[in-house]
């Protein structure tokens, strides 16, 4: 790094990479404790699994990351992925082409999310009564082009996508990594990740500063979308159905790994690295509930406790940095 | 001598990586107002949140009547009769003046409120004091400079001895100015022992019995008649070093025609306002708080919404669709609220520098690189002499002038700079780092750009600008050349009307 003519103090550089990475650290201490202590976790087939069952979550965490990280909010993902995977099984029974529904799919999850951009970039709606609205919604949309029954799939093509393994890994996982590739790079090294980071440190002083506000916000909310379809699709291909019900709550889901993975609330701080962790956090505690039978009721709430522990360590630690 | 009402007794704090207080001793007597002299980051701030109770030191004591005080929070500070005005207020915008005076000590009756009362009393004491003001009026519906009243009046109330006051006068406009002075008079006056920081030397001349200069966390100097020390000397007492004019203004000259605005409106400005600038000239801005210089400064930058009119720069027109089509342009503006409107707080130093200029150097179009920007952001640091441990500090940890110059750096750091405009550039600044902005408009000038400076101060202007524009009302009142500018022709012309502002009188 940068050897200038002051000395930095040595408090002040060794915390931070503590502070920085606590959450991994944490999380590998988690992993082999439970390696060691629970039976079946460690094994090749439980970890595809656990990976498997945060493939969706973590494709969407991505972008929620950039929301997120701009200061903004989204409730609409759930119904989205709801959405999308019903049309795209609605078109491919109608067209039998798996092109147009995977394309018909997407487009529609990014108009949903572009519309949601504009609603709050450019009409000023607070990005929780627009999401909101919008959840409710699209939620209704999923129910009245299905009339609300599942729509089967019977393309192998389509099915293929949620079932395939390359390299011992299903497409879902490979699919999720390439969105924490292609996401962690436009956070770190493009403009477009460093704006959006800007606009939730400061959005006033970011649009004095020449970025172009309203436009990146309509942006990030549209690839939200787009990657939420995405990942409604691939969850439509998993259960060879078009559910109008699915992904309840699934938006509560990829917040949560946002803010387990040090994402701030209150913009401008974003990691995609702590999304990962985030993700697999959530993944690996639902895992090892399941591997030691805990009662579903009892899950709600170890979830909500874990997320709230989550959250006031990170205050901890900020607040700890607030004294000079 | 008496018995010094407050005595600070080798008084010293230690934040991570500064020495913010290191062995300061200076006392203060009733009845007289002791000025706090030094640059930002000598320590002054630290001591009044000492007094306060805000903060506790690491060694030393202070003493009030020469009992020493162990202050654990800021309750304690008030409850042994210490008040401290702060830069920034605090208040609860909804409540009304008298419930925020009396926020925690509400009279009741029946275990309601009792607002009859509540204002009755706030009216008694805002009376007493000579304040102008609606006890029942909501406190977000004022004026800064109201704000403050109220809560010096809630000091007051409180039976504070000792009221601190910190820069009170740094948004106040001159009027507001007057009446604050003949408040801190009055106060004196009643036996109250004050202790008074700014940044303007002639302020602190008028009200200030004595004074202590204080020079990074060290005391320089205590001064117990200051109005014997000439100007200069207490300077460079702060400073440390001499500066024969801090202006450091040169003729340079006239280039051509570069910007020209052409009646240009806004909602704020209905009036159309025209002026032009040439190359290489330094114009000065000048009026009144709330005269509409810093609405015309960002609808020149396309900040604000444009009504009308147009700007041309070297012929060619400027859109007003927003700040960046302005930068792309080449006009860009140092806002006049540095931490709301100029940095990206979070960010780091690096970070402030290339969030606008990066677009010129992307790989590919798309990518940053990150080696070519953490170089452009080690030089600026290094040729603007910023004060950071590295380039990756978060700029919120830097001095105000060290951030203005964060701000200025990412605009120098434009290929295509042509218009600089800066909204107060100074405010809140020391001398020290004042000279080196003031050296660096004169730089970026002599380039052949276009340089617009805003500023309050009339020194300041009168010191560093070709030319000098003085707004009234939302209108320009008047234009001075530099021969020409005086401070009672630029005064004249930024006061209102005495016939008008009979009217206007609340």
């Amino acid at each position: 790094m940068n050897s200038s003519t002051l000395t930095p103090m040595p408090t002040l550089q060794a915390r931070p990479w503590l502070k920085e990475h606590s959450m991994t650290l944490g999380y590998l201490l988690l992993f082999l404790l439970l390696s060691a202590l629970v039976e079946n976790f460690f094994s090749a087939a439980n970890i595809v699994g656990l990976m498997l069952s945060v493939a969706q979550i973590g494709m969407v965490a991505c972008t929620m990351m950039l929301c997120l990280a701009s200061r903004d909010f989204d409730l609409s993902v759930g119904s989205t992925v709801a959405f999308a995977g019903v049309l795209g099984a609605i078109i491919l029974e109608r067209s039998g082409s798996l092109g147009l529904a995977l394309g018909g799919g997407l487009l529609a999850g990014a108009l949903i999310g572009a519309a949601n951009g504009m609603l709050i970039a450019t009409l000023r709606v607070n990005a929780l009564i627009a999401t909101l609205a919008t959840m409710l919604m699209v939620r209704g949309l999923a129910f009245i082009v299905s009339h609300g029954q599942a729509v089967g799939i019977a393309s192998e093509g389509f099915i293929a996508l949620g079932d395939t393994s390359l390299l011992g890994l299903p497409l879902p996982v490979w699919t999720s990594a390439a969105c924490f590739l292609v996401f962690g790079v436009l956070l770190n090294h493009t403009v477009f990740g460093r704006n959006t980071l800007a606009i939730g440190g400061n959005p006033e002083a970011a649009r004095l500063a020449g970025v172009r506000v309203e436009r990146l916000r309509v942006w990030i909310f549209a690839l939200q979308g787009l990657v939420t379809a995405l990942a409604g699709l691939i969850l439509a291909a998993r259960i060879t159905s078009g559910q109008p019900n699915s992904a309840q709550g699934f938006e509560l889901d990829v917040i949560s790994a946002c803010v387990l993975g040090g994402v701030s609330l209150q913009g401008g701080r974003a990691r995609i690295f702590g999304v990962l962790i985030g993700v697999l956090i959530m993944g690996t505690l639902e895992n090892v509930m399941n591997l030691l039978d805990v009662d579903a009721f009892y899950q709600y709430l170890m979830r909500g406790i874990i997320l709230l522990a989550a959250v006031l360590l990170d205050q901890l630690k900020t607040r700890g940095g607030q004294h000079a | 001598m008496t018995q010094a009402h407050l005595q600070f007794d080798r008084v010293s704090k230690q934040f991570p990586g500064v020495k913010a207080l290191n062995g300061v001793s200076f006392e203060a007597h009733a009845g007289q107002v002791h000025g706090l002299l030094g640059e930002n980051g000598a320590g002054k701030s630290t001591l009044l949140k000492m007094l306060g109770g805000q903060l506790r030191p690491d060694g030393g004591r202070l003493l009030l009547h020469g009992q020493p005080c162990n202050f654990h929070a800021a309750g304690d500070a008030i409850a042994a009769g210490i008040a401290v005005i702060h830069q920034e207020l605090h208040y609860v915008a909804e409540l009304s003046v008298a419930e925020n005076v009396l926020l925690g000590r509400l009279p009741t009756r029946f275990g309601l409120v009792d607002h009859a009362e509540a204002q009755r009393r706030v009216a008694a004491q805002l009376a007493a004091i000579g304040i102008d003001l609606d006890p029942a009026a909501r406190l977000g519906a004022l004026s800064i400079a109201q704000r403050q009243m109220v809560e010096i009046c809630k000091a007051v109330m409180q039976d504070a001895q000792v009221i601190a006051f910190d820069e009170p006068t740094s948004s106040l406009s001159h009027r507001e100015s007057e009446i604050l002075f003949r408040l801190v008079h009055r106060l004196r006056a009643e036996g109250r022992t004050l202790i008074y920081i700014s940044h303007r030397l002639e302020e602190l001349y008028a009200l200030c019995d004595s004074c202590t200069i204080l020079r990074d966390g060290r005391k320089v100097a205590t001064h117990a008649l200051m109005a014997r020390v000439p100007r200069e000397r207490l300077i460079s007492e702060m400073v440390g070093r001499e500066l024969t004019d801090i202006y450091d203004y040169r003729a340079r000259p006239a280039g051509a025609m570069r910007l020209q605005v052409r009646e240009l409106r806004s909602q704020a400005l209905p009036q159309g306002l025209s002026f032009d600038v040439r190359g290489g000239e330094v114009l000065g801005f000048f009026g009144l708080v709330g005269a509409g210089r810093s609405e015309l400064m960002r609808l020149l930058y396309g900040a604000d919404r444009r009504c009308g009119g147009q700007v041309l720069l070297d012929g060619v027109p400027v859109s007003g669709a927003g700040p960046a089509a302005a930068i792309a342009a080449g006009i860009v503006l140092c806002p006049e609220d540095r931490k709301e409107q100029g940095l990206l707080t979070q960010a780091s130093v690096a970070e402030n520098i290339n969030i606008s200029c990066r677009r010129h150097g992307l790989l590919a179009g798309l990518f940053l690189r990150h080696r070519r920007e953490a170089a452009l952001a080690d030089d600026f640091i290094q040729r603007l002499r910023i004060k950071t441990p590295h380039r990756q500090q978060e700029v919120r940890l830097l001095s105000g002038g060290n951030q203005q110059k964060v701000i200025l750096a990412r605009w120098l750091a434009e290929p295509g700079l042509k218009v600089l405009i800066l909204d107060e550039p100074t405010r809140g600044i020391d001398v020290g780092a004042k000279n080196e902005i003031y050296r660096l408009i004169h730089e970026v000038a002599a380039r052949g750009c276009c340089v617009i400076v805003v500023s309050s101060e009339l020194p300041e202007v009168l010191g560093i600008a070709d030319r000098l524009i003085v707004m009234r009302d939302g209108r320009i009142s008047g234009e001075l050349g530099r021969a020409e500018a005086s401070d009672t022709a630029a005064l004249r012309l930024a006061l209102p009307d005495p016939a008008l502002s009979h009217r206007c009188r609340p």
